[in-house]
């Protein structure tokens, strides 16, 4: 494989890694959001929500990709390729990462609730001082898992024509007639990629262990 | 409604899409339970090299995105001499992909199996056949039902992914339909209900799995 060819893969790499941290940056939010929303059983939210989450749970991602992409035109949404990408993969993170954070919530010991309710701290103070600095310390796993979920999605952003690392080797391969070594040059990327979060997560737990010196299972 | 004629009108396709993801699922499950159930015994029995050099691979499978491994797989296997039509290499794909998970899966439910019933085992004199099939497995597919669940949704979703490499299956169904009527939102909401269709058909397989564990373990 050339350089230019290589160029281009790493090109690729970039709009990769950048279309996954925007994802990241917008549904891990929202996926607490619908968590906390689906916490307080507002009647109707809770099962409109429900029934979402279980929609994507059900639905392929490329699937997704796709209704978005041509779906939304219809209903006078017009949207580029980037963010078409950019929805789909946060739509699908917000739902399972919403699946996270419910049961967080849910077995978030009572006690600990009723004790900041006694000493009359705001609902929201309750939050932010409370609830979420801790289930986000005790979540951090599953939800690093769900990010290298998500950047296992990316690839198939392609099929809408966004040239990420898959696009990028793809069309290496096309010009040379030899699709194999960019795809295992693409494969390698992504492993790399993968491998870092994962270490970055065990970093994080070591860093919270020294800290606090115990993280809630 | 025209959209909703048009998926009548065109219901071979999405039989066809609908029966050649439902084959390369089941037949993909068919493969890997047995498959990762055997790399789960070579995790927890084999010899030192052996079961790290399977670790190894399991954990560099969980890291490759699915479509990058068809793509290998699909390309590949050609280099090698297998010439493989797109439903064969994407079945290889999808059983090699799934095995990694369900080893892993298997692995520990193993290990949740309690010691004192695999003891009493060694104490009976069982043969290591008789323990893993009369005293482990039976456990694992109760206990691991909704973790092994979810996993055959994840094969059901990742088997889309097949359609870039040309199988014909539901998304490509509900692709081609669209792009060939101009009709984009019928297709893809066809598709997508057949989709929960087996996924709840998953579900409630698993629902049932937790019954039996009710009436057997309280």
């Amino acid at each position: 494989m050339t350089w230019p060819a290589l160029r281009t893969i790493l090109d690729g790499a970039v709009v990769t890694a950048a279309l996954a941290a925007v994802s990241i940056l917008l549904s891990l939010p929202l996926g607490l959001l619908l968590a906390l929303l689906r916490w307080r059983r507002i009647p109707m939210v809770a099962g409109v929500l429900a029934a979402f989450v279980s929609v994507v749970r059900a639905t392929p991602f490329v699937t997704l990709v796709l209704f978005v992409f041509f779906i939304l035109p219809s209903a006078g949404l017009e949207l580029e390729p980037v963010p078409a990408a950019i929805l789909a993969l946060t739509l699908n993170t917000a739902a399972f990462s919403s699946e996270i954070w419910r049961s967080a919530l849910q077995t978030f010991p009572r006690d600990q609730l009723e004790a900041a309710t006694a000493f009359g701290l705001s609902e929201r103070a309750t939050f932010t001082r409370i609830v979420f600095p801790q289930i986000w310390r005790a979540n951090l796993g599953p939800l690093v898992s769900e990010v290298t979920i998500l950047l296992k999605c990316t690839p198939a952003v392609a099929v809408i024509g966004v040239v990420e690392i898959t696009r990028a080797a793809g069309r290496v391969g096309a010009e040379t007639y030899e699709p194999l070594p960019p795809f295992l040059v693409a494969t390698l990327i992504y492993t790399a990629l993968i491998a870092t979060l994962v270490r970055g997560q065990r970093v994080v737990e070591r860093r919270i262990a020294r800290r606090f010196g115990w993280v809630r299972p | 409604m025209s959209g909703l004629l048009v998926v009548w009108e065109s219901r071979d396709v999405f039989l066809w899409g609908a029966a050649n993801t439902l084959s390369l699922v089941l037949s993909c499950l068919l493969l890997s339970i047995p498959l990762g159930i055997l790399s789960a015994i070579v995790l927890t029995e084999a010899t030192a090299p052996l079961r790290r050099l399977l670790a190894e691979v399991v954990d560099l499978l969980r890291c490759v995105p699915f479509l990058l491994l068809a793509y290998v797989i699909y390309y590949g296997l050609p280099e090698i001499g297998l010439r493989l039509d797109p439903w064969w290499a994407g079945l290889v794909s999808l059983t090699v992909y799934t095995t990694a998970y369900l080893a892993e899966i298997f692995r520990a439910a193993f290990l949740a199996v309690a010691r004192d019933n695999i003891e009493a085992a060694h104490a009976f004199g069982l043969s290591r056949l008789l323990l893993y099939r009369r005293i482990i497995l039976p456990q694992v597919a109760i206990m691991a039902a909704p973790v092994i669940g979810n996993q055959v949704i994840t094969t059901i979703r990742d088997s889309a992914l097949l359609m870039i490499i040309t199988v014909q299956e539901l998304t490509f169904a509900a692709n081609f339909v669209s792009a060939n009527h101009f009709t984009p939102f019928a297709p893809f909401a066809a598709a997508i209900s057949l989709y929960l269709l087996m996924s709840f058909a998953v579900e409630e397989g698993v629902r049932r799995m937790e019954r039996i564990r009710t009436v057997r373990y309280g």
